[in-house]
């Protein structure tokens, strides 16, 4: 079963991640790829805490999973995979490993030199630019919080 | 009784549920912004929930209710409670355990703790159950 989420999300572990793409997904697995959390033992000790029982999560560096994610793709555990800002999926996909495949964008919050875009979106030029590039190496980008949200765009997303 | 200043509390969770349990609270008790206070993760990342969490929290010692275990503002009370050692996380937040915290918030942090903890879970109740908590008011034998 391939990685059945890949999404890009400050949070990373949260609720909607757990709960809403939880119940959605139903994942055995969840892949954090963040070169800091990677690098920082009592940080995947809280964000293994936000994952439920019976459900494993794994911490790895970008360089890491670019090497590893043609085997997760393969691999029989049904595989969340998260980033915490574009730029970390956009070195995962640079080799072509994501092409054709859709990346959801599911909150990249306020921060000086953002604007909003969605109520859970806001780029400035260096995540609008991130998003483009992860467009061009043939990631499918839209933006979706919840499952039960309408997906959108790219375009719409660089529109705004 | 402890001799440090009082606990603040703040409680933190999505959406409007922060604002709407300690809005609760002071309707009920008459308790003002320095004993409870609100924190919303409403349209905030890691880190501006967490300026928004120590910013409420001030300083001295400090009780954060968080709705739930897993997510945003549990990470953030968890963060910030790492660094700050006069600082504790409940998780699982509800109005009972509120409204005994601020009847009691002279009491040390530790003691404070174990009584939130047994007043939150002792609040969850049902009127069917065998041993609920309210008094029995069977006729007595004759």
């Amino acid at each position: 079963m391939p990685i059945v989420l890949h999404r890009i999300d400050e949070r990373l572990i949260h609720g909607q991640v757990v709960l809403g793409w939880g119940a959605e997904l139903e994942p055995d697995r969840y892949i954090i790829v963040d070169d800091s959390v990677a690098d920082t033992p009592w940080e995947q000790e809280l964000y293994a805490v936000g994952v439920p029982g019976g459900r494993s999560v794994e911490f790895h560096t970008v360089e890491d999973a670019r090497r590893l994610h043609e085997r997760w793709q393969a691999d029989a555990a049904r595989t969340v995979l998260l980033t915490k800002m574009p730029d970390g999926m956009r070195a995962l996909a640079a080799a072509g490993a994501l092409r054709g495949v859709d990346v959801n964008v599911g909150g990249i919050h306020h921060a000086a030199g953002r604007e909003m875009v969605l109520p859970y979106v806001f780029l400035g030029p260096r995540e609008r630019a991130d998003l483009r590039g992860l467009a061009e190496a043939g990631a499918v980008v839209t933006a979706r919080d919840v499952p039960a949200a309408r997906p959108i765009s790219l375009a719409r997303l660089l529109d705004g | 009784m402890s001799e440090s200043a009082p606990v603040r509390g703040v409680v933190v969770g999505h959406g409007g549920l922060a604002e709407g349990l300690v809005d609760a609270v002071r309707q009920i008790t008459g308790a003002d912004g320095d004993m409870i206070s609100a924190v919303s993760n409403r349209g905030l990342g890691p880190e501006a929930l967490r300026e928004r969490l120590e910013a409420a929290l001030g300083a001295g010692p400090a009780l954060v209710f968080v709705d739930l275990s897993m997510g945003s503002c549990g990470m953030a009370a968890r963060r910030i409670a790492r660094e700050r050692p006069d600082t504790a996380v409940l998780f699982g937040v509800n109005l009972p355990q509120l409204l005994d915290f601020v009847t009691h918030r002279d009491l040390s942090l530790q003691e404070i703790v174990a009584r939130a903890l047994e007043r939150g879970r002792s609040a969850i109740c049902c009127d069917d159950e065998p041993d609920g908590a309210h008094a029995d008011r069977s006729a007595p034998d004759r």
